[in-house]
């Protein structure tokens, strides 16, 4: 553990991922700059698909999850989103969309390269290195929609399995409790940040229409003073329909997207939980084979059958010895679970902090920009006569 | 829920200290002054206690009130309209309904959703309302305020018996529901004039003063009754991204109460802050609805007041180059020509007297309508300005505490 933190301390590896330019598909370019030395080169570019990342992902998961290692998921491909509500006009190749996919794809890989451990992993080397890479086929699992239903399948298994366990460390019980919890607020959040978008968006909008409506009032206006007052009431309102546009863009992009995130986060958080009942449950089914074999061993004995008897014998060897094995699998998973919990309950906390207060500061020079159109429109105003 | 919502709601607006006559700027009379006291609003009716305070021999005390209620002050104002002698004055508009119907609506849609929220959540919404309904009700009862000062402040309205007795008659004036035939009448006098505005509006005047007049007021209703609209639809979109900040904030304090970790205490303060926030949003729609909406509104119909004017004026000129014409006709024939040129002379002078007065009336509705617009937009800025000074020093507080938790 001590060894790890040293390790994120010493190394630099800064990815973002820049401008999709479209060839056929989108291409996104994802410049690197890096001081491990595990690298082959300090800086390098690659050129990847969308379906690249989703193949990424599925790899990952493949073989990680099982262990109970939390892989962070990668935005969805569908538009809608998580909260299947649309707002305003959008469409695959709307610039916010592109934006938004873009920044989330460069969150996410992010996120897989500051795991100490997934970041050892080839797969991940292979995908910031490789210059070419074979297309991922099969990602239809892993559209937005395949997805949910794959948590949602795991959460449903989970929920099944909880009555049975007996659970000999409460923390696993609380944390998921928690994990739960946190899911149904964050979603609850997620949907009305969405609506002040919308609002925000409309208010744009309708400060738009009023300014126009204004300055013909203003123009028609046969007091002079006055008439100019209205037309730089109007030009004000222009201006406030620009911020309503810019807030409402820094509302999704900071806060909602965000909260995206860390909602399917935490449907990985739960993939985790469920792994760990799952190596629970081969642990359970190992130690009732065994007993059923000892149990035929008795049977044989008892009906002195020594030609089957060694089969029994090496049958219950082989189970001894899964159940030494799962029990140790189980073991070695619940601390990796709870390793990684912490580790993302950490980050998290500080992911959250950092983009709230960077929203609080976009709200903040809203504000400045207010103060400095009203206050050059005063004068105006009280020059009417 | 609504039974106890629609009982008594008493306001006394005078305690607000809030420049009331916010539309129009009227130089108070010692002679005459009225005000609205008092206001009442029982189930689907509003009472307003009417204030005079007058050293005019007219009245039989110096100092009294009478309760009116919407009605009357409509009987009021249709009985300016229908007299012959204002012809030539802007008749101030008469107040809007109050209408309590939105209002209404929501508070029983709060009372059916009640199983569905936290009681938090429940009382926030219920407080919300409540303000919402008080603002509305003090926004009716000025409405109707300034039509008593704007009448108690014109020269000749103010000494309408009509008027006085509006003021002064402490029973019923038993007024309420103009009986059908009435409200018939009234719709086919108002369709005739429509068809009459647009003919006499087509006869160009000889006046460039009432000519420029026309010209100016058609183009500026039109224009007002579209900022008014708008404006409205603007402040709407305003509310409801002030609600979605308070629903935000909620969420946050839930999240920020399930734990005591380091980014619960975080989730607590930015809730706190968007609670403060999001009521300084209120308060800027509300604002803005007040001096800009409000004030579209009043132009609104004091423009369509002054086109009433400019009709009465074009009616009245119709009538008289009719006289004229037969006149002319009497005289060719040589038949009934004394009582042609009386009809003639009765003509005339109705329409000297009105134009007279109306071209003052014009000049005047110009004055106030410049004044109006001066102060209300410079308290418009002021108070936009004053709004988004305590929002960022709210939001750099709060920034500056967040970022030394760190």
């Amino acid at each position: 553990m001590q060894l790890e933190e040293e390790v994120e301390d010493k190394f630099e590896l800064n990815i973002s991922i820049t401008n999709p330019e479209k060839v056929g598909e989108f291409h996104y370019i994802s410049p690197f700059s890096t001081t491990l030395p595990m690298f082959r080169s300090k800086t390098f570019t690659v050129r990847r698909r969308f379906s690249d990342f989703l193949g990424l992902y599925e790899k990952l998961s493949d073989k990680h999850t099982p262990n109970g290692y939390i892989v962070p998921p990668p935005p969805e491909k569908s538009i809608m989103g998580m909260t299947k509500v649309k707002v305003g006009k959008e469409d695959n190749s709307s610039a916010e969309f592109v934006e938004r996919r873009r920044a989330a794809l460069e969150r996410y890989l992010q996120r897989v390269v500051f795991h100490p451990s997934l970041l050892q992993d080839p797969d991940v080397r292979e995908f910031l290195e490789r210059d070419d890479m074979p297309r991922a086929h099969n990602t239809q699992a892993l559209s937005g929609a395949g997805f949910l239903k794959m948590i949602n399948r795991a959460t449903d298994s989970l929920s099944k399995m909880t009555i049975k366990m007996n659970e000999s460390d409460v923390w696993f019980e609380e944390k998921l409790q928690e994990v739960e919890a946190e899911d149904q607020q964050l979603r609850k959040l997620h949907i009305m940040v969405d609506s002040l978008v919308g609002h925000r968006k409309e208010l744009s909008v309708n400060t738009g229409g009023f300014a126009k409506s204004v300055a013909m009032l203003g123009s028609s206006e046969d007091n002079t003073a006055l008439s100019r007052a209205l037309s730089q009431l109007a030009e004000v309102e222009d201006k406030m329909e620009q911020l309503h546009q810019e807030q409402a863009a820094s509302d999704s992009f900071c806060f909602a997207e965000l909260l995206a995130d860390y909602i399917r986060l935490l449907g990985s958080v739960r993939a985790s939980f469920d792994q760990r009942m799952k190596t629970w449950q081969r642990w359970q089914d190992a130690q009732n084979m065994l007993q059923k074999k000892r149990e035929t061993e008795a049977k044989l004995l008892w009906a002195n059958k020594p030609d089957k008897l060694q089969q029994a014998k090496d049958d219950i060897t082989e189970w001894e010895a899964k159940v030494t094995q799962y029990e140790r699998d189980f073991d070695r998973v619940s601390a990796t679970v709870r390793k990684e919990v912490l580790r993302f309950e950490k980050e998290k906390a500080c992911d959250f902090k950092k983009q709230i207060i960077k929203y609080l500061e976009s709200l903040l020079q809203s504000q400045q920009q207010l103060i400095k159109y009203w206050e050059a429109f005063l004068p105006e105003a009280k020059a009417i006569a | 829920l609504l039974r106890c919502f629609g009982c008594v709601l008493r306001v006394v607006v005078l305690l607000e200290g809030e420049p009331l006559a916010v539309n129009v700027d009227l130089q108070t009379d010692a002679t005459l002054q009225v005000d609205i006291s008092d206001a009442l609003s029982e189930r689907d009716k509003v009472k307003f206690t009417v204030h005079t305070k007058s050293t005019l021999p007219n009245f039989k005390q110096n100092e009294f009130s009478v309760v009116r209620q919407h009605e009357e002050f409509i009987w009021l104002h249709d009985s300016f309209v229908e007299n012959e002698e204002y012809a030539g004055y802007i008749i101030p508009p008469a107040p809007p309904r109050p209408d309590f119907d939105a209002s209404r609506e929501k508070l029983q849609k709060l009372g059916e959703g009640e199983g569905s929220m936290t009681k938090e959540e429940f009382t926030k919404m219920k407080q919300e309302l409540e303000a919402e309904y008080l603002a509305i009700f003090k926004k009716t009862v000025a409405m109707h305020e300034v039509f008593l000062c704007r009448v108690a402040a014109h020269p000749v309205l103010r000494k309408d018996m009509n008027f006085h007795v509006f003021l002064e008659y402490n029973q019923d004036l038993s007024v309420r529901g103009k009986n059908k035939r009435e409200k018939m009448e009234d719709f086919f006098k108002n369709v005739v004039k429509s068809a009459d505005g647009v003919l006499v509006a087509g006869v160009k005047d000889v006046d460039d003063f009432f000519e420029h007049e026309k010209t100016f007021l058609l183009e500026y209703h039109n224009r007002v009754k579209d900022a008014s609209s708008k404006s409205d639809r603007m402040i709407r979109s305003h509310k409801n991204a002030a609600d979605d900040i308070n629903r935000i904030a909620s969420t946050l304090y839930t999240l920020g109460t399930q734990d005591s970790t380091d980014v619960c205490k975080f989730f607590l303060k930015v809730s706190e802050l968007f609670e403060k926030t999001r009521k300084i949003e209120a308060r800027v729609a509300a604002d803005e609805d007040l001096k800009l909406a409000d004030l579209l509104k009043y132009y609104l119909r004091e423009s369509q007041a002054a086109k009433d004017l400019l009709y009465r004026r074009g009616r009245a000129l119709v009538d008289y180059e009719n006289a004229n014409k037969a006149l002319d006709k009497a005289r060719a024939k040589n038949k009934d020509v004394l009582q042609a040129e009386t009809s003639q002379q009765v003509c005339c002078q109705k329409f000297e007297k009105i134009s007279e007065s109306a071209k003052q009336e014009l000049i005047d509705f110009k004055t106030r309508r410049v004044a109006a617009f001066r102060k209300n937009l410079v308290e418009l800025a002021e108070l936009e300005l004053k709004h988004a000074k305590g929002n960022l020093q709210l939001l750099q507080s709060c920034v500056g505490v967040l970022k030394g938790d760190t």
